[in-house]
């Protein structure tokens, strides 16, 4: 049987029974990787050697014991390259572990593969990576979405078991939607950030790329937690991820925000997703309609937000004391050279817009303005969950686009994540699971069904999501590769 | 009309704290370039910062001794500009909500330089302030012949920013604001604030105008490297701006280097230079609750020093010159306060102490806290002196013994003899010697030259090998000689 197609959770069982061991879990995804990675490219490197080393190591009694995880390329782990997508970090080896990696060593994991990326996490179709981009393991010539589309797709490809990934407007939802797989974005805080190197801070979050929705819960259950070196992480407790699995979703009541469902929608995916909360209906679920009023103006405030503190996250990358840099003469000189060539245009873009909107004159019209019109935002929210557990809507507007298709146009980008953005400026954790497929020129191509729930209310989040799961197919298909 | 200079001052202030800032590794000086850096502080990707809650109490604690008020919350913003001794290109500051807010800096006398003390124009002055707020300093630059090294030990250490109205109104009093700041700072243990170490830095903003008009344009100087640079610096960039305006230029708002060498101002910007900093709140860093530690920090308000001088005045009856002096050092004054503590004259110790503990400790090159002479020995020296068991000239014989030797008085006087003779039977003895001895001395004091008994006296002194206690000698003296 192949190894490579299983579940954590399968895995672990074999693991534990001795059937197989880490280093036969290693082998098979290096074989996979080999195999297909050259048509999605979804990874930028990996250390087979070092993962090894550990596999060797690997305490098999520790909940994720022996279980190979594949790493967003923004996620720093000792010793290895941490490009973020990016020109500018080409020469860089991570010199720490963040505190996600640090945990998942804890609990037996074993970090392996640098998955692709846009760079900087910028972007929703990893067509910004600066290494090339990464294709969708469903129709090659399509997009895996992004940021994390190389996590996504690895996930979906069978080249990883599980992989981890960032958030900032929706980098793990939507890329798990259009690769037909689990992604869960948890609340603001729940999951340090402490390593993961920054695009906008107050929207960032650490989430994991899934085959089942059990394994999301696994991986919840390690990477949780107050973090000392991250001040923005929760100081709450973390409950078991799985304690909810399987109980009965009966009486409890799905709102469905009347601003998610709008024209402009694919017809198959709003099809699909309509298809999904009857069936919550068919499990006893109730479904109500909610309403979040200041959708509309989510877009506009996160690229004001975002950008603003990307402006600052990124003038680190100056090439003084590690990263690309470049030939200059005198200091202004250095600056504007080392980013100029370091920097891909989507990243330029940002850092642009970022520093208009801070500029004296423009502060109080944008930054200040954006902050109070997020407060609003997260109200809406506040005042849904007054109706309903949880919220239920599409994940991404359609199911994967062409690669090359957008990517001269920024605007339209932005547009692919707008049901997923307002859930970070709310802080709210999302998640989301196949729910179907669109045909499209003749190929089968996932709908993500998005589940948004109240801040750190995920297991109830990972309740939902696995009675719908365990209730039907989807993500029982794979890819043919 | 005569054009009248203002004054403000930012001072920057190292806190002396364990760690840095945002991160662990330990405030250090002197240790190996880039020996004393983790990724936090070197603004790797990834890195994020922590507050350093020791840093916050501290410069609380700073505002408690100056009077400002505390706001309940604080927060951090980021101050943009690129520099290589940035780690991040940005700096994590204050700029709307600081810690502390007014209060102020109380002048006192002896705070101004020497040749100042006598013509102070606004006595008991307090200078006003603006604000104190908290943030990271920036790494080291070294400059070599062809390249510049960057030594990032210094990166991420507390700096505390004070900064003042515009009340200053002279370098005199420039200086005393510095100095009377400085005793405070190192008073509450906050700093060790040595201008020449860095640890205090001082730019100052200048302007002249003429009297009741609005005031003139402000020119910044930088790189004053102690307090007595800085009233020169001031002095001259008065004169400099005075002469300026008088010859009919126009100043433009800038800054200005300090060159101690040339004595003069240099202009290193002006304002079309300047930098649009777009601070906004540091999103890694929540708003700071600081109710959670001011009780706290209000019990280690220390005394400050004008509160110290005030209390030697009023409960030990010291002259308030005497008290200024004790009170000028924290160590001083606690030594101070538990000699005069047991002693039957406290001011007798302070004279002591001002006298002859504090050149001795000059010419030993020793400070107070490595002071051979302990708080309670002076105590017990003076309280031998006031009780007639030695003379003051015996006194300072066995100051000298025990400063060298560290010994007790008790045991220096009991080894060397030194005991005063106060028995009037042995010392009537020796003086009718002395009498017998000087009969021409004897005769001009019958005949009423009441000084020639000092002749005799001195005999008695000399016969009694300087043990005799003068006064009981008077006494005999004048009594064998009326009869
Ligand atoms: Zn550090």
């Amino acid at each position: 049987m192949d190894l490579t197609s299983l579940s954590i959770s399968a895995l672990r069982e074999k693991l534990v029974a001795r059937e197989v061991s880490p280093l036969d879990a290693l082998d098979a995804l290096d074989a996979r990787i080999s195999a297909v990675d050259d048509k999605v490219h979804g990874f930028l490197s990996r250390d087979l050697a070092l993962a090894k080393a550990h596999a060797a190591k690997a305490d098999l009694s520790l909940p994720l014991g022996g279980v190979p995880i594949a790493i967003k390329d923004v996620i720093n782990v000792t010793g290895e390259p941490c490009t973020c997508g990016s020109r500018m970090l080409l020469p860089y080896r991570a010199p720490y572990d963040a505190t996600v990696i640090a945990k998942l060593r804890a609990a037996g994991a074993i970090p392996f593969g640098r998955a692709n990326m846009d760079e900087f996490a910028m972007g929703s179709s990893t067509e910004n990576s600066a290494f090339g981009p990464t294709h969708n393991p469903w129709d090659l010539t399509r997009t895996p979405g992004g940021s994390s589309g190389g996590s996504a797709a690895v996930v979906a490809a069978d080249e990883a078991f599980a992989a981890l990934g960032s958030d900032t407007g929706g980098s793990i939802r939507q890329p798990a939607a259009l690769c037909g797989i689990v992604g869960v974005k948890p609340t603001y805080g729940r999951v340090s950030r402490y390593g993961l190197t920054a695009f906008a801070s107050s929207l960032d979050q650490i989430g994991p790329f899934t085959k089942t929705v059990r394994d999301a819960a696994l991986i919840l259950d390690v990477i949780s937690g107050k973090d000392p070196m991250d001040s923005t992480s929760l100081d709450q407790p973390v409950p078991a991820h799985t304690a909810l699995l399987g109980r009965d979703i009966r009486g409890m009541k799905l709102g469905m925000p009347r601003e998610y469902f709008i024209d402009g929608i694919d017809p198959q995916v709003d099809a699909a997703v309509r298809a999904a909360i009857r069936h919550y209906e068919s499990l006893g679920a109730e479904i109500v309609e909610v309403s979040l009023p200041n959708t509309e103006h989510a877009v506009g405030v996160y690229y004001i937000i975002a950008t603003a503190e990307c402006s600052a996250n990124l003038a680190r990358f100056d090439g003084v004391r590690y990263g690309h840099r470049a030939e200059s003469s005198g200091l202004l000189d250095h600056y504007g050279r080392t980013r100029e060539e370091g920097f891909g245009p989507e990243v330029k873009r940002r850092i642009i817009l970022g520093t208009y909107v801070l500029s004296s004159g423009y502060y109080d019209a944008y930054y200040l303005r954006a902050q109070k019109v997020r407060t609003l935002i997260r109200d809406d929210f506040t005042r849904a969950f007054a109706q309903c557990d949880a919220i239920v809507c599409p994940t991404s507007p359609e199911p994967a686009f062409k690669l090359g298709d957008r990517a001269d146009d920024p605007l339209k980008m932005y547009l692919a994540d707008i049901f997923t953005i307002a859930t970070n400026l709310a802080g709210i954790p999302g998640l989301s699971l196949p729910c179907g497929f669109a045909e499209v020129d003749g190929k089968k191509l996932p709908i993500g069904l998005q589940l948004l729930g109240q801040p750190l209310d995920e297991p109830r989040l990972l309740q939902i999501a696995h009675a719908y799961e365990q209730s039907t197919d989807w993500h029982k298909a794979r890819p043919g590769l | 009309m005569p054009l009248i200079p203002t004054i403000g001052l930012e001072v920057h202030v190292q806190l002396k704290t364990r760690s840095k800032m945002f991160c662990g590794c330990a405030v250090e000086f002197g240790a190996e370039p880039n020996t004393r850096v983790c990724p936090v502080c070197l603004g790797y990707p990834g890195a994020l910062p922590v507050m350093n809650r020791a840093a916050l109490e501290m410069t609380a604690l700073t505002g408690l001794m100056l009077g400002c008020a505390v706001p309940e919350v604080c927060k951090f913003d980021r101050k943009n500009y690129f520099y290589p001794d940035m780690p991040k290109n940005y700096q994590i500051t204050q700029y709307d909500q600081p810690l502390c807010v007014g209060g102020g800096v109380p002048l006192n006398e002896f705070a101004y330089p020497k040749d100042a003390q006598k013509s102070i124009v606004n006595p008991g002055k307090t200078v006003r302030l603006t604000r104190i707020h908290l943030e990271e300093d920036v790494a080291k630059s070294q400059h070599f012949e062809s390249s510049t090294g960057i030594d990032f030990n210094r990166a991420g250490t507390p700096l505390m920013e004070i900064v003042s109205e515009p009340d200053i109104a002279s370098p005199e009093e420039a200086f005393a604001y510095l100095i009377a700041l400085q005793q405070i700072l190192i008073y509450g243990g906050v700093s060790d604030a040595d201008m020449e170490k860095g640890q205090l830095r001082c730019d100052c903003n200048v302007s002249v105008a003429e009297p009741g008009a609005p005031l003139g344009v402000k020119i910044e100087i930088k790189n004053m490297n102690s307090i007595s640079a800085v009233r020169r610096a001031v002095a001259y960039e008065i004169e400099r701006q005075i002469a300026a305006v008088q010859k009919g230029e126009r100043l433009v708002q800038s800054t200005r280097r300090w060159d101690d060498d040339s004595a003069q101002t240099f202009e290193m910007r002006s304002k079309e230079s300047a930098h649009d900093y777009r601070y906004f709140p540091d999103p890694d860093l929540l708003p700071v609750d600081t109710s959670v530690f001011m009780d706290e920090v209000r019990t280690r308000r220390p005394e400050l020093p004008h509160e110290k001088r005030d209390r030697f005045v009023r409960d030990f009856g010291v002259t308030p010159y005497d008290a200024s002096v004790l009170a000028s050092e924290k160590a001083l004054a606690d030594y101070f306060d538990a000699a005069a503590k047991s002693a039957r004259k406290p001011k007798n110790v302070a004279n002591w102490i001002i006298n002859d503990l504090l050149s001795a400790l000059t010419t030993a090159e020793k400070t107070i806290v490595d002071c051979p002479i302990s708080a309670h020995a002076l105590d017990e020296l003076v309280n031998l002196i006031d009780a007639g068991t030695i003379s003051s000239s015996q006194g300072k014989e066995v100051f000298a013994a025990m400063f060298a030797t560290g010994a007790p008085a008790a045991q220096i006087v009991e080894e060397r003899g030194l005991k005063q003779e106060s028995d009037s039977g042995a010392i009537e003895a020796l003086c009718q010697q002395a009498i017998a001895n000087s009969p021409k001395a004897v005769a001009e004091y019958k005949a009423g030259k009441l000084q020639a008994i000092n002749s005799v006296k001195g005999q008695v002194m000399k016969l009694s090998q300087g043990k005799a206690n003068p006064v009981v000698v008077s006494q005999v003296l004048e009594k064998l000689l009326a009869e």
